[in-house]
């Protein structure tokens, strides 16, 4: 697949200190990127470089082959863009602030209106289309601001925090969105996020910036097994009856580095799975293994984990 | 271009949809009349004193008693109408959130100033318009007198020197709200200028004047004309003294200097009313400044605003 976003050590300074510093960012083609960073980490920076909306200190951004730097007019004219907390005209009807949309696009109002009604169903603000903007509840504003990407048939949409500060509900159709105009429309997806499990959910891969620098691409699992292939396997066990005599036999295990327990729960810390061995101590002990679950390392364990050492 | 025209159309509608623009046309309409009223019914009964040549436009320049002139009207409100329609130009659309939106969409940055500033000057330009034609009409109607081709020129010079004196004052609320991010501070630094533009610069320059040029009851003709010099000069730093010297001038044919004149400069001079040509020559550094003044304030708030990081503010 061909890469629609490219940026080669893009930096960015304000006052000497750097938000962005030589990043490598590749999205491509019709995946759904996560752009994933604590609040800080330069992600929107980043964003605003590769719509051309600032400028970078050294560096370049390609968006499908043109320079956002030196084209930006190209650039915004296939990208959509949705920003962190976005706003509308409040005094204006959300089919008003999607037709000022349209226009500012160049779109003829006689093609926009069709267009704008279709978007409307599609993020289901339809019903509500001329109630005015000040009326709509956080969810709808995103929803509308998700209508406001959709409406100018981008090629790329670019999302800055879709689901912050949006209920579960939301939050859900939102992602739904996402997911749909990727699928459906082919349109590339690039958002980001500091919220790690929704990203897990949708994205195809994802890129971890922490204080300016891109620490780690690929899929969720290529960077899980990256950081993880040295740790050790984590092993919770639930047992009918849990004795001094079965840990003391557990530790002596081969490959057991460490048992915590708590009731009749204890977690194993392994260098590799040894379910079998366990479960037959435990079951030579007079207890009988009730529960046993490998621990899968989620973005969220991974994400901190990067943070801790970076 | 076509950016431009798209954000004209909207700013412009919004001007008019909003309830302060709305507030204001009442207020001016109201009071642009009442003035017509009044110096009509004055002059009505004082015909008989009034100069023949150029009644029409005495309609303008006359006060009646407690009620100001009609020019005195718009210098002194007329900064208002320009700082409420320009100071939250910038910073309500960061405060909205829809800054970043607009620009994300295919336009160049300049399209958003551009296309809000003349917005604002074309609602100046309508609401100036529509309160001149009420003027005329009424006094159409209650002197019956129609203005010959003269009068209707010289309102046509003054009627565009009031826009560009509006906005001049447009354009520093629009700067105003590029350099400060909150709205209320902008429209608190536009209206500390406007005061001190129209009150202070009174003190301010007889306090300079008499502190340069000393008068004491002994100084001589020609230092108190020092004098009255220096302060005028100071004074017309403020865009509200080179728009009254421009009104009168325009709107009073027979103006032909400004300030004072001793009784030998002026010693056989006919009092007969100046030609249009002749006003403007004598308006027209004033005229110049208002201009220069407007479009310096307009260029710097381009600037800074095409500067201007997206995140910063």
């Amino acid at each position: 697949m061909e890469a629609v976003i490219e940026t080669n050590e893009l930096t960015k300074s304000y006052n000497g200190t750097k938000v962005v510093d030589r990043l490598n960012l590749c999205v491509k083609e019709g995946e759904i990127f996560g752009f994933l960073g604590p609040n800080g980490a330069g992600k929107t920076t980043t964003i605003l470089m590769v719509l051309g909306l600032t400028e970078p200190t050294s560096g370049e951004v390609k968006v499908y082959g043109y320079d956002a730097t030196r084209q930006p007019l190209k650039v915004k004219r296939i990208a959509g863009y949705l920003p962190e907390n976005v706003g509308f005209y409040e005094d204006l009807t959300a089919r008003e602030n999607l037709t000022y949309i349209t226009r500012l696009n160049g779109v003829k109002d006689k093609q926009a209106f069709a267009k704008i009604d279709e978007v409307l169903t599609e993020v289901g603000l339809l019903e509500v289309a001329n109630l005015e903007v000040r009326k709509f509840s956080k969810g709808m504003k995103q929803r509308l601001g998700m209508g406001a990407v959709l409406v100018k048939e981008p090629k790329i949409a670019i999302l800055d925090e879709p689901t912050t500060g949006i209920d579960p509900k939301g939050t859900d159709q939102i992602l739904k969105l996402i997911v749909k105009m990727s699928r459906e429309q082919k349109i590339t997806v690039l958002l980001s996020s500091h919220l790690l499990y929704q990203v897990q959910r949708i994205c195809d891969r994802v890129g971890i910036i922490t204080k300016g620098r891109m620490i780690a691409q690929g899929s969720v699992d290529e960077i899980g097994n990256k950081i993880m292939e040295k740790e050790q396997t984590l092993l919770e066990i639930q047992v009918s009856k849990l004795t001094p005599t079965l840990l003391g036999s557990i530790k002596e295990i081969e490959g057991v580095k460490d048992v915590e327990s708590s009731g009749n729960r204890f977690l194993v810390k392994c260098s590799q799975d040894l379910r079998e061995k366990i479960s037959r101590a435990i079951v030579e002990s007079g207890a009988l293994p009730l529960q046993i679950k490998t621990q899968n390392y989620t973005l969220e364990e991974i994400y901190i984990r990067y943070f801790r050492e970076g | 271009m076509s950016g431009v025209r798209v954000v004209f159309w909207k700013e412009l509608a919004d001007y008019f949809g909003s309830r302060r623009s709305l507030i204001l046309f009442i207020i001016i309409c109201i009071t642009g009349s009442s003035i017509t009223y009044i110096s009509a019914q004055t002059m009505g009964q004082n015909f008989a004193k009034i100069p023949v040549d150029f009644i029409f436009l005495k309609l303008f320049t006359s006060s009646a008693g407690a009620l100001p002139s009609f020019i005195f009207f718009i210098s002194f409100f007329g900064p208002l109408i320009g700082i409420i329609l320009g100071f939250d130009a910038i910073n309500s659309e960061h405060a909205r959130g829809t800054m970043s939106l607009v620009l994300s969409q295919p336009i160049f940055r300049d399209s958003l100033i551009n296309g809000k500033f003349l917005a604002g000057l074309s609602t100046v330009a309508i609401m100036l318009i529509s309160i001149i034609l009420v003027i005329s009409g009424l006094g159409l109607s209650m002197l019956g007198i129609v203005p010959n081709l003269a009068e209707i020129s010289r309102m046509g010079v003054f009627f565009i020197a009031s826009v560009i004196y509006i906005g001049f004052w447009l354009s520093l609320g629009i700067l105003f709200s590029i350099l400060f991010r909150r709205t209320a501070s902008s429209a608190l630094a536009s209206i500390t200028v406007w005061i001190f533009f129209t009150f202070f610069i009174y003190m301010v320059a007889g306090v300079i004047a008499d502190q340069l040029v000393p008068i004491t009851h002994t100084t001589t003709l020609e230092t108190i004309t020092k004098n009255e010099h220096l302060k005028n000069m100071i004074m017309r730093i403020s865009p509200a003294t080179l728009f009254e010297e421009i009104a009168g001038a325009v709107l009073n044919p027979s103006v032909r200097f400004f300030g004072v004149v001793s009784s030998t400069q002026i010693k056989g001079l006919i009092p007969n009313p100046l030609p249009l040509g002749q006003s403007l020559m004598v308006i027209w550094p004033q005229f110049v400044g208002l201009i220069a003044l407007m479009l310096i304030c307009f260029a710097i708030s381009y600037t800074v605003f095409m500067r201007q990081e997206i995140r910063a503010i």
